[in-house]
């Protein structure tokens, strides 16, 4: 048997970083696999478990990999608004927004999310893999005077995702969490730590993501997992979280879209505000929309049971037209789905195409999406 | 400590032979590596195979995996139990998990292999 088209591949892991809480996810029995430069829990007892968890009641995912950047000054906004594409000048203080770091050819250094503390104090979450690259980016296009720190080393992250995330974090934190809306955040205690309590999540979901200081990660984990276990929470790795976020076509920065592909492209189009002040990509994305997309990235059902994945290329009458960039069995629509890219012609709900499956054309059907959504 | 009835390749494979027959399946170990099985696709009755071919694949939720055939030979048998059941591979991969059977052409080849014994020592250093 040999393993091939894993969603997860990298180097060894001998070369990876740890969590604070890796000694904590070894001992729960968690397969570690690399992923982006680090050493993670793929899956503690059963991917299709774990995500019928977070659809059902809750799951807890250490995701203290992440990148954290603080930028500060009075020129703090200015910064930001040069060097990602959505409009950060509409969200108040306690609110987040969800954003993108454009090359100059509207391709994609990566996705974040940028939360505003105050008018000169921001926070911008980005990808694990990408911490190095877009650390470098952002100081490089900083001709402003804000202040930008790479504080990823001082920050766990734990999402608590799933219908009964609300219920079970309040248990530990006297901030009233029914307040706080969708993509907004509050600074408050969970149990000893410094937190910020945010609203957002890569599940399709309710839930909280939850920053604080790694010291805190283990009481915090335990606690919630004690607290949660009557209630159906389980702890939820990287297989899990792969496919819950593409249920809820939540896009992965290096398979979706990359400094190869657009944003408007990856269907980003939303995120992308062409009548705000300049920034970095605004041209050449003002261009492609005036000129109209040759190619989108499409949600897609198989026909048949095989499983479409990564990389696997996508036929139009037999001859190639592009893609897979994600693909696997949806757990909770017990289909095997996926998003590809498509000629635009090509791309139109309930157009039919093939994709091969190791040799094996097999049919496909672009679909709505999200795939799921839930009530 | 894996069945000692049966032999075992490197590729995390097991054979149980009897006369000239083997039944292939793969280990307990491989399923854990795999996770969830989802999908398997295996040959069909009168297929032939060499030493090494692969014959087949096993996808769990993250990974596809392709199956490999320790000895040459024509499939005689094949699991269609699997096809609705293919979680029947977590559960009972030594029995009920079977993927094929298979008319060995030269039963010497399986001297090759490894016994339990050596599969359980070289699936520790892998760990």
């Amino acid at each position: 048997m040999l393993t091939s088209h894993c969603i997860f591949e990298g180097g060894s892991l001998s070369e990876n970083k740890r969590t604070a809480l890796f000694a904590v996810h070894k001992r729960m029995g968690a397969r570690l696999i690399p992923f982006g430069g680090w050493e993670m829990p793929v899956e503690y007892g059963g991917i299709a478990k774990e995500h019928a968890a977070v659809r059902s009641s809750a799951g807890l995912f250490d995701v203290s990999h992440m990148g954290e950047f603080e930028v500060r000054g009075p020129d703090a906004l200015a910064l930001i608004q040069r060097v990602t594409c959505n409009d950060a000048a509409q969200i108040e203080d306690g609110q987040a927004q969800y954003s993108a770091l454009p090359y100059p050819e509207g391709t994609v250094v990566d996705d974040l999310l940028i939360y505003r503390h105050n008018a000169e104090h921001f926070l911008l979450v980005v990808n694990a893999g990408n911490i190095d690259k877009d650390f470098e980016w952002i100081s490089t296009n900083n001709s402003f005077n804000a202040r930008v720190e790479n504080i990823s080393d001082r920050i766990s992250l734990l999402a608590l995702q799933g219908p009964k995330a609300l219920e079970i974090l309040q248990k530990f934190t006297n901030t009233p969490l029914a307040p706080i809306q969708y993509y907004h955040f509050a600074r408050g205690k969970v149990l000893e730590a410094d937190a910020i309590i945010s609203r957002t999540g890569y599940t399709g979901e309710d839930g909280f993501e939850i920053y604080f200081s790694p010291e805190h990660s283990e009481s915090i984990w335990n606690a919630i997992l004690e607290t949660g276990a009557p209630h159906g929470v389980l702890p939820v790795g990287l297989g899990a979280r792969n496919t819950l976020r593409l249920e809820a076509k939540l896009l992965l920065y290096g398979n979706d879209m990359d400094q190869t592909t657009s944003l408007l492209e990856a269907g980003l189009g939303w995120i992308v505000k062409l009548d705000k002040t300049a920034f970095v990509g605004r041209e050449a994305l003002l261009g492609q929309k005036q000129e109209g997309l040759k190619r989108k990235l499409i949600g897609f059902e198989m026909l048949s049971r095989d499983i479409a994945r990564e990389h696997y290329p996508a036929f139009v009458n037999g001859t190639e037209v592009g893609h897979v960039t994600s693909g696997s069995p949806s757990i909770t629509l017990k289909k095997n789905i996926g998003l590809a890219y498509l000629p635009a012609e090509h791309s139109a709900i309930g157009s039919t195409f093939q994709v091969s499956v190791r040799g094996r054309m097999c049919d496909a059907q672009v679909v709505r999406t999200p795939f799921y959504k839930r009530r | 400590m894996s069945p000692d009835d049966l032999l075992y390749t490197k590729e995390h494979e097991w054979i149980r032979v009897s006369d000239n027959v083997g039944t292939v399946g793969i280990t307990l170990f491989a399923t854990k590596e795999l996770g969830e099985v989802v999908y398997i696709e295996l040959p069909k009755v009168g297929d032939t195979f060499k030493t090494g071919d692969a014959f087949g694949n096993v996808e769990s939720v993250k990974a596809v995996s392709e199956l490999f055939l320790p000895v040459t030979g024509e499939v005689t048998a094949v699991n269609e139990d699997l096809g609705n059941a293919p979680e029947t591979l977590n559960e009972d991969p030594y029995n009920k998990g079977w993927l094929i059977e298979i008319r060995m052409k030269d039963p010497s080849e399986t001297s090759d292999l490894m016994s339990a014994e050596e599969y359980d020592e070289y699936t520790k250093s892998e760990e």
